[in-house]
């Protein structure tokens, strides 16, 4: 079942037409890999990259959401085996009635496995346990020469495929040490904060006794309130911290979806006059303080996902995401993107702050220690490019680096001042594919 | 690969010393330098001035042979261009010849030199291009067309029958290899003041490469299919295509 058409990451840009296959069983993959013509293979999971990492133009891309059985679940050691293609609302669904709870899950549950190895990816828990890769106990790659490799943390390969965004293989399985719940809900603390300093100094005064921390900023807010925020933090809730009403279903898990976003919206239709409207409203709304509430899983993770296909609102123009980290002691290079960002005025719903934790061995994992922003842009705006090079520049002076698998338009150059391991990994790709089977729109466009 | 704002990595040029193709290459390539682009043109003093130009705004420049009038120069010069290097962004068709009109519709060798160049080899430089392009799955193309084609006049009908030729060509293009993510962008420029019409009288709406440059980079970002520069110009065709003969015919154009 091959298709030919056009594919584009989650922020609707830049679309290339790839051969879109879709995947059978490891012979057949095997098969297809080997077989492979000159745009080469890539695997793609449910899109929600932003840019073109989950693209191959004129190649094959796998799509691998066919492969999505769990295979084995063990209760008591919380390891899972599961087929790359399977999604984490999916493990959610399933799991979190045993009391099993993804390790890490990033802002929408609509991501598969091999997506979140591929990019290993970070959660609101990334200061205490790292990123996704930390948990991945093994896992089945399908490599250049048709032969799958049980790859574990030992091996070099593992940790290239680990935020190797698709360019190692193909990811077919993998066994993930789950975490273990009592219960299906949050305990969230919520604070307002009034600018950039109160935000930072609450996070790194207190951040460590929670699991969960993310800030969401208000880009528009200008001078004195720079910065001004809604920290929101907790933990997974156990039996006893429930309500009565709720602790015989403490585990029950089934996120409602309120709405599908129309598939027309004008350009333009997000200004900044609409935007700071909706920024006001959402502070406003937010309790200047509030401890100990009960939030599910769904609502305090994955806001966005109520709605389906909200990426349409920013109209056929499509929109990116400016994702960076700048070590702890970067604090200024924060402050002055953030300026750069508000007095521009492109238009940007909230900018989510979180603070890394310890670096993963993965050669191109984003997360290091420091603060990563990440915000959403509409494309438009002539001054857009200049304005993200301009940042891009600031970051790379602080010593920090960008996310690949939001990334839609970094330029070469930057990669390998972002990414000091870059060399390292290129070896252990070119040694498992020699001949650059796997690739994508991204590799092509950043050199990987 | 070009990216999510429209920033480019390589583009080619065939004629690349067209001083619309140049000006083009300039504004496309603005925002970071680096770039690169591939001069297909024949060997000459001008177009060494023109890499050297381009070079000096930060771009990598490679100079190739081409010739429009040779079968064998324009494939292997397309074939090389693609056969190394990384994906191309762009190709602009950039080359063409004016002639002299009164000769060409006159003398069969001038009639043919005209439609040998600005026809014949445009179709077959289409079609060779358009067949990497779709291998990539991605691209563009950008055809200089002319608003000559629009309505043959009696002052330049023959340059005027090539273009609308290459016009219908490029436009029929677009759609062929829009399921194939490759966007084929038809510009007609009306007059243009360079060196290919350098001692014409300028006519009405008369403008310089760099402003057809500025239409046709915001019409490859939008994704047109069709532009013309200056913009109003595509009103003016318009009207002029619906006059009556004799009063077309009477028309200072
Ligand atoms: C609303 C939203 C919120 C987000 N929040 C976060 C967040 O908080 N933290 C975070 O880290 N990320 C976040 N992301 C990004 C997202 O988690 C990653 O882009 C993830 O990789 C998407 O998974 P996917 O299955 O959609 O993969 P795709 O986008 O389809 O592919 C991404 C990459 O993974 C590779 N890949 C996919 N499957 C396989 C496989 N089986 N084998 C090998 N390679 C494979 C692809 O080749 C590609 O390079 C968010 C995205 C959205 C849309």
């Amino acid at each position: 079942m091959d298709s030919r058409r056009p594919l584009t990451g989650w922020g609707r840009t830049n679309p290339s037409v790839a051969t879109v296959h879709s995947a059978g069983d490891d012979a057949e993959l095997a098969r297809l890999v080997t077989e492979a013509g000159r745009r080469g293979v890539l695997a793609r999971g449910l899109g929600r990259s932003y840019g073109d990492a989950a693209q191959n133009g004129g190649g094959v891309v796998v799509d691998m959401t066919a492969r999505n059985r769990v295979l084995s679940v063990d209760t008591g050691t919380a390891l899972v085996s599961v087929e790359a293609g399977a999604s984490l609302d999916q493990l959610m669904r399933l799991l979190l009635p045993l009391g099993l709870f993804v390790p890490v899950s990033p802002g929408t549950r609509h991501v598969t496995v091999g997506g979140a190895i591929a990019a290993d990816i970070h959660g609101k828990n990334h200061h205490l346990d790292g990123s996704f890769g930390r948990h991945v106990v093994a896992m089945d790659l399908l490599c250049a020469d048709g032969t799958i490799r049980r790859l574990t943390p030992e091996s070099e390969l593992f940790w290239a495929t680990v935020g190797g965004m698709g360019l190692t293989g193909l990811v077919l399985r993998a066994t993930l040490r789950m975490k273990k719940v009592e219960s299906a809900y949050c305990l969230v603390d919520t604070e307002r904060c009034a600018d950039l300093d109160d935000l930072l100094g609450r996070m790194a005064a207190d951040d460590h006794r929670y699991t969960y921390s993310v800030a969401w900023i208000d880009c528009l807010a200008r001078g004195a309130s720079l910065g001004r925020s809604v920290l929101t933090r907790g933990w997974s809730a156990t039996v006893e911290q429930l309500p009565r009403t709720l602790r015989e279903h403490a585990l029950d898990f089934r996120p409602k979806q309120l709405a599908v976003a129309p598939s027309v919206f004008p350009s333009g239709l997000l200004n900044r006059a609409t935007v700071a409207a909706f920024n006001e409203a959402w502070y406003r709304k937010a309790p200047r303080e509030r401890r100990g509430e009960i939030q599910s899983i769904a609502r305090f993770f994955h806001p966005l996902d109520a709605v389906a296909q909200w990426n349409r609102i920013y109209g056929p123009r499509g929109f990116l995401q400016y994702q960076f980290v700048v070590p702890f002691g970067a604090e200024e290079t924060l402050r002055r993107c953030i300026q750069m960002l508000s007095d521009t005025g492109q238009a940007s719903f909230l900018a989510v702050l979180k603070r890394f934790g310890q670096p993963s061995p993965g050669h191109l994992s984003f997360p290091t220690s420091g603060w990563a922003l990440a915000l959403d842009v509409p494309i438009g705006a002539a001054s857009l490019g200049g304005l993200l090079d301009r940042l891009d520049e600031e970051v790379l002076a602080a010593g920090g680096r960008e996310y690949l698998a939001k990334d839609s338009r970094l330029p070469a150059s930057a990669i390998a001042r972002m990414y000091p391991r870059l060399d390292a990994w290129r070896v252990v790709r070119r040694a498992a594919d020699p001949h650059g089977v796997f690739t994508s729109d991204l590799a092509r466009r950043l050199g990987l | 690969m070009k990216d999510a704002i429209g920033n480019v990595q390589r583009i080619v040029v065939l004629g690349g010393t067209s001083d619309i193709a140049l000006a083009t290459v300039v504004k496309l390539t603005q925002a970071r330098p680096g770039v690169q682009v591939t001069l297909a043109a024949r060997p000459s003093e001008r177009r060494a001035a023109a890499a050297a130009a381009l070079e000096a705004r930060g771009m990598q420049v490679t100079e190739i042979d081409f010739e429009a009038t040779d079968r064998t120069s324009y494939e292997r010069a397309i074939a090389s261009v693609f056969a190394t290097g990384g994906d191309v962004d762009v190709v602009m068709l950039a080359f063409g010849l004016l002639g002299d009109q009164e000769r060409a519709w006159q003398d069969v060798d001038a009639a043919l030199a005209l439609v040998q160049v600005n026809y014949a080899a445009a179709v077959a430089c289409g079609v060779l291009v358009a067949a990497r392009l779709r291998a990539q799955g991605h691209g563009a193309i950008i055809a200089i067309s002319s608003v000559a084609g629009e309505r043959p006049r009696r002052s330049n009908f023959v340059y005027g029958s090539t273009k609308a030729g290459m016009d219908a060509f490029y436009t029929g293009l677009g759609d062929a290899l829009e399921r194939d993510g490759v966007q084929v962008l038809v510009v007609r420029p009306g007059f243009v003041r360079t060196k290919m019409t350098a001692g014409l009288a300028a006519a009405p709406l008369s403008q310089a490469p760099e402003q057809v440059a500025e239409v046709i980079v915001a019409g490859l970002r939008a994704g047109r299919h069709t532009v013309w520069a200056p913009p109003a110009m595509r009103w003016v065709m318009s009207v002029l295509r619906h006059l009556p003969r004799p009063v077309f015919k009477r028309l200072p154009v």
